[in-house]
C-alpha cells in the first residue's frame, strides 16, 4: 500500500484522490480524519495532516470548523483534469520505452491496446 | 516553537572511547523522533545524559529549559524506557505499575490495563521470571501509561514477536494521535519505524550523523541499476554512496533527489530507477561515514 521512495504525504494524498475519483468518497462527504487516516496506514499523524492539507491547499477538500474535513464540490473533475494531463508522462512513456526494448512499433502497440480493452470491457459484461 | 531539549556540543568519554564526540541538537514539542544507530553508536549515552543517569564529560543538556540533574521538575516530566530496566527481585509487573503510577502525573491506568491485557502480561509472576518479551512489554506500558511529556523508548522491542511490535506501534500511534507529546524511539528495526517517525537523527560513533524529516530523506537517495558504462557515466559527479557490480550491470546508489525530468533522461536510456528506503539509506551513509573515516586516519598514519 505504500512504498517507498516517494514523500509519504504525497502518497497519503494521492490515495484520498483515488477514492474521490472511483467514486468510493463523493463530493460534500466526510473525508477520513487525520487520526483516522494515521491509524489505518499506520503512519504519524503529522504525516497524515500535511498530506490532507495539500488537498485542501488544492481545494479539494475543505474544512467546517469542528466536524471535519469534506470532499469539495467540483473535487472529482479537478483531479480528472489533473490525472488526465498527467497520464502520458505516467504511463504512456514507460509503455514506449519498454516497447522499444522488444521491438514493438507504434501500430504493434495500438493493436495490443485495442485487443486487451475489448477483453477488459467483455470481463466487465459490456462489450465495447 | 521552544525546543523541549536543547543539546550543546555534548561530549562524553570512558576511558580510551569517546561515547558522544560533541553532539549538538534540539528536539521540539508534539513530534516522534526516531534515534538511529549501530549499536554502540552512543544513542543509549545520549538518553542517558539527557534522563540524568549519566554525566557529560563537557558540553550542555537543557531539558524544559533547565538541566535535569536532580531536578525533580524535569524528571517527573519524562520517561525513559530502557532496554536494560532494573526491578527489584521480588517486583512484579503490578508492583511496577503502581509506582509508575505515583510517579508519573499523566499516568492513564485505563490504558495501562488495556496495554496489560493486549499483551497478555502475567500480572503476579515477579519480573525476574518473566520471558524477555514480558519484560520488554512492563517498560512498553509505563511509557505509553505515563503520558509524560518526554518519552524515551531505548529499543523497546527486544524479545516482542511480531505481532507485539504491531501492538505497540498500533497503540503508540492511536494513543499519541489523541494525546501528542514528544517521544524518541531508538530502534534498529529501521524499516519497522519508518512510517511512525516525523524527524529521523542518525547518530554514528558519537557524532549526528543525519539530523531531518523522515519525508524529506524519503526521496534523498535512488538506485540506477543497468549497463555498467552508462550507470558510472551517469554517477559521475554525483555524491555515490554505494556501487555493486555483476558482471556488465552496475548498480550505484547516490544521495540527491532527482527531478521527474532526469528521472525520465534515466528511464529513457534505458537505466532503472529503484527508491531506496530509510533503513538501506542509513545504512549506505554509516558505511561511507565508517570509510571516509578510515581513509582519513590512513591519512594522518603516513
Amino acid at each position: 500500500m505504500i512504498e517507498e521512495g516517494k514523500a509519504l504525504f504525497i502518497q497519503i494524498a494521492e490515495q484520498i484522490e483515488d477514492q474521490i475519483l472511483d467514486g468510493s468518497l463523493t463530493e460534500e462527504s466526510k473525508a477520513p480524519s487525520t487520526n483516522e487516516l494515521a491509524a489505518f496506514y499506520r503512519i504519524n499523524p503529522a504525516t497524515a495532516a500535511k498530506g490532507v492539507a495539500m488537498l485542501t491547499d488544492k481545494g479539494v477538500l475543505y474544512k467546517q470548523r469542528g466536524i471535519g474535513m469534506f470532499v469539495a464540490t467540483g473535487a472529482r473533475q479537478t483531479l480528472l483534469t489533473e490525472r488526465r494531463s498527467a497520464f502520458a508522462d505516467r504511463y504512456i512513456d514507460p509503455l514506449l520505452a519498454e516497447a522499444r526494448t522488444l521491438g514493438l512499433g507504434a501500430d504493434d502497440l495500438a493493436a495490443l491496446l485495442r485487443e486487451r480493452a475489448v477483453a477488459a470491457s467483455a470481463s466487465e459484461g459490456n462489450p465495447a | 516553537m521552544t525546543a523541549v531539549i536543547e543539546v550543546q556540543n555534548l561530549t562524553k568519554r570512558y576511558k580510551d572511547t569517546e561515547a558522544l564526540a560533541g553532539v549538538s541538537l534540539s528536539i521540539q514539542p508534539g513530534s516522534i523522533y526516531g534515534l538511529l544507530g549501530r549499536n554502540g553508536a552512543g544513542k543509549t549515552t545520549l538518553m542517558s545524559i539527557l534522563t540524568a543517569q549519566n554525566f557529560a564529560t563537557s558540553g550542555e543538556a537543557r531539558v524544559f529549559g533547565e538541566s535535569p540533574y536532580e531536578n525533580p521538575r524535569v524528571l517527573s516530566r519524562m520517561c525513559f524506557v530502557r532496554e536494560s530496566q532494573k526491578y527489584p527481585d521480588d517486583a512484579t509487573p503490578r508492583h511496577a505499575f503502581t509506582a509508575a503510577r505515583l510517579f508519573f502525573a499523566n499516568w492513564d491506568q485505563a490504558l495501562a490495563d488495556r496495554l496489560i491485557e493486549d499483551f497478555q502480561l502475567p500480572m503476579k509472576q515477579t519480573i525476574k521470571k518473566l520471558s524477555r518479551g514480558q519484560l520488554s512489554a512492563v517498560g512498553v506500558i509505563i511509557g505509553l501509561a505515563s503520558r509524560a511529556e518526554v518519552t524515551f523508548f531505548d529499543e523497546p522491542y527486544l524479545g516482542l514477536d511480531a505481532v507485539a511490535r504491531q501492538i505497540f506501534y498500533d497503540r503508540l500511534i492511536e494513543d499519541y494521535a489523541e494525546h501528542p507529546r514528544t517521544i524518541i524511539l531508538s530502534s534498529h528495526l529501521i524499516d519497522e519505524v519508518a512510517n511512525l517517525i516525523e524527524r529521523v537523527i542518525v547518530i554514528d560513533k558519537g557524532r549526528i550523523l543525519l539530523d531531518e524529516e523522515t519525508d524529506a530523506v524519503r526521496d534523498r537517495a535512488v538506485t540506477v541499476v543497468g549497463d555498467a558504462a552508462k550507470v558510472d557515466a551517469w554517477s559521475q559527479g554525483r555524491e555515490v554512496l554505494h556501487r555493486d557490480e555483476l558482471g556488465h550491470v552496475a548498480s550505484v546508489t547516490v544521495l540527491g533527489h532527482l527531478s521527474g525530468a532526469e528521472r525520465a533522461e534515466v528511464a529513457a536510456s534505458g537505466l532503472d530507477l529503484a527508491p531506496v528506503s530509510l533503513q538501506q539509506l542509513i545504512v549506505r551513509l554509516t558505511q561511507k561515514a565508517g570509510a571516509e573515516a578510515l581513509a582519513a586516519d590512513t591519512q594522518e598514519v603516513r
